[in-house]
């Protein structure tokens, strides 16, 4: 039986007077990935804010878990068990990996349940365990995408929202933080995944949104949007991510 | 004799350091100058007048002076900044807020405590204490140690607490900060409260070592701190501290070598000097550079 997790319900938010998103519905069942794709400027990032609570709505409602998170505050909703990889990773330049990581905990107070996560991501990623005590800056870009995660992942979420996780790498690593979505999935975490690489997005993905300026105008299973001719023509076209 | 003078310099150095301090923790987190750090530390000044001359021992004080203003500081920053923060006001707006609160808090002193220069006790005098040769007074010995009590206990706070990690995070990046869940807003609270106390201490400490406040005791002793917080790089702790020294240093050298009337105009020409060679400060950070 699938448990509704997230449940979006006609969500608009506007920037100034651009209205970014005008009446967004869309819901993710436990243990699923769900990925929303669309085009630069369709409103995917602005529906990951607005549920992380970082970017204020002006209609529509958020339920997490039975619960309305619309209104709360960031920090709360972390508490009650979402976090974010934001786009373009944000980690903390000037801090060391293990400070990144021990922030991502931060509305945690179990310190030995803490001290597991921090095995649990480094067991995840052995790269950041080498790196621990490095400024977070001075790691290339495809270990900065697994600090941005595995900074997330400590804060033990049961939805993890990622934005763009393959931005900016290069294909192999691409590769391999998609397989990383798919074990992190394994262990438990649903996952709602914003990709402009429309093609892996959908590879790894149980359901999928289209997004196109402010509104869900295509939903179906992964299967089917990767066959569907406009989802290919638009978004999978030749091969290309954009 | 050099030694003797550099010493000298060290121990007033050392609470430069500790009024510069201040202006890095609130530069580092808003990039803010807060222009009414020197009247803050006036009041840290005429807060301790105030407990002495109910008779407080001075240790009490210092302490009922460093409280009471770190919450001024912290009500600074509740009241005024943190609402044109919510309107995303530019940050000259700010600017223009903390100089007229720093008036705001000159003229009320001048109010409840005139305008004169009041007499204030000495630190702890025991006497002369002579090392290596040099002979320095209890009172600047005590003024060093104070200050650099709390330089290290605002360090602890900063990079071994939980407070003090959030502050860090804020400091590099304010919306990964909001993201991960921490309360960004009352950790610029704490921060303004922790300024205010390092204006507080540094206030004490002056008035103790020239024996008297006055209400705009804080004009000169503001910019010095901000020139070594400059100096040193602001939003940089550490270089602060270095900051705060070499400023301390520079006067003191001034005044033997050159004369009393010397004295503030050498410690710009060494900023000025510094600021020649490396712009963003001694231990500055290319990336720090709005107003």
């Amino acid at each position: 039986m699938a448990v509704k997790m997230l449940e979006i319900r006609e969500l608009s938010a506007s920037y100034g007077s651009i209205q970014a998103l005008k009446g967004i519905s869309l819901e993710v069942f436990k243990g699923e990935i769900v990925t929303l794709i669309g085009s630069n400027g369709a409103g995917k990032s602005t529906t990951l804010g607005s549920i992380i609570g970082i970017v204020p709505s002006c209609g529509g409602s958020i339920v997490f878990e039975g619960s309305d998170i619309t209104k709360l505050k960031p920090s709360d909703i972390t508490k009650l068990g979402i976090a974010a990889s934001p786009e373009g990773r944000e980690v903390f330049g000037g801090l060391s990996v293990q400070d990144n990581l021990k922030i991502g905990a931060y509305t945690r107070k179990d310190k030995r349940e803490i001290a597991d996560s921090f095995e649990e991501v480094y067991r995840l990623f052995p790269r950041l365990r080498e790196r621990k005590k490095q400024a977070a800056g001075t790691l290339s870009g495809g270990e900065q995408q697994m600090l941005a995660i595995g900074r997330a992942m400590m804060s033990r979420p049961r939805l993890l929202l990622l934005d763009e996780p393959s931005m900016g790498l290069s294909p192999n690593l691409v590769d391999m933080v998609f397989e990383l979505i798919v074990r992190i999935r394994e262990g438990g975490t649903t996952i709602l995944l914003i990709e402009q690489n429309a093609n892996m997005a959908l590879q790894i993905a149980d359901r999928g949104y289209v997004l196109e300026t402010g509104r869900v105008i295509l939903s179906d299973s992964a299967n089917r949007l990767q066959t569907n001719d406009m989802v290919r023509k638009a978004y999978l076209g030749s091969g290309k991510t954009g | 004799m050099i030694l003797e003078q550099i010493l000298n310099g060290v121990m007033l150095g050392m609470v430069y350091a500790l009024i510069a301090v201040g202006y890095s923790l609130v530069f580092g987190i808003l990039k803010l100058l807060n222009m009414a750090h020197g009247a803050i530390y006036a009041f840290g000044a005429h807060m301790a007048f105030l407990a002495v001359s109910m008779h407080f021992g001075l240790p009490a004080a210092l302490i009922f002076s460093a409280t009471v203003t770190g919450i001024l500081s912290a009500c600074m920053d509740s009241v005024i900044l943190a609402p044109l923060r919510a309107k995303n006001a530019p940050n000259i707006t700010c600017l223009i807020s903390v100089m007229g609160v720093s008036y705001i808090i000159q003229n009320l002193m001048m109010i409840l405590f005139g305008s004169t220069k009041k007499n204030f006790p000495k630190l702890f005098d025991f006497g002369n204490v002579t090392i290596f040769g040099v002979t320095l007074t209890s009172a600047q010995i005590a003024m060093f140690l104070i200050a650099l009590l709390f330089l290290m206990m605002l360090t602890l706070v900063v990079n071994y607490t939980k407070a003090g990690l959030a502050m860090r995070a804020v400091r590099e990046n304010t919306r990964a900060a909001n993201l991960m869940g921490i309360d960004v807003r009352r950790i610029v609270t704490v921060t303004f409260f922790l300024s205010g106390v390092c204006a507080a201490v540094g206030g004490v400490l002056v008035s103790g070592y020239y024996q008297m406040v006055y209400s705009t005791m804080g004009t000169e002793a503001g910019l010095k701190g901000f020139s070594a917080a400059v100096l040193g790089g602001i939003g940089v702790l550490h270089g602060s501290v270095i900051g705060g020294i070499v400023i301390g240093v520079a006067e003191a050298l001034a005044v033997t070598y050159l004369g009393g009337s010397f004295r503030s105009s050498t410690a710009y020409i060494v900023l000025f000097l510094v600021l020649l060679i490396r712009p963003s400060g001694i231990f500055g950070r290319h990336d720090v550079d709005k107003v």
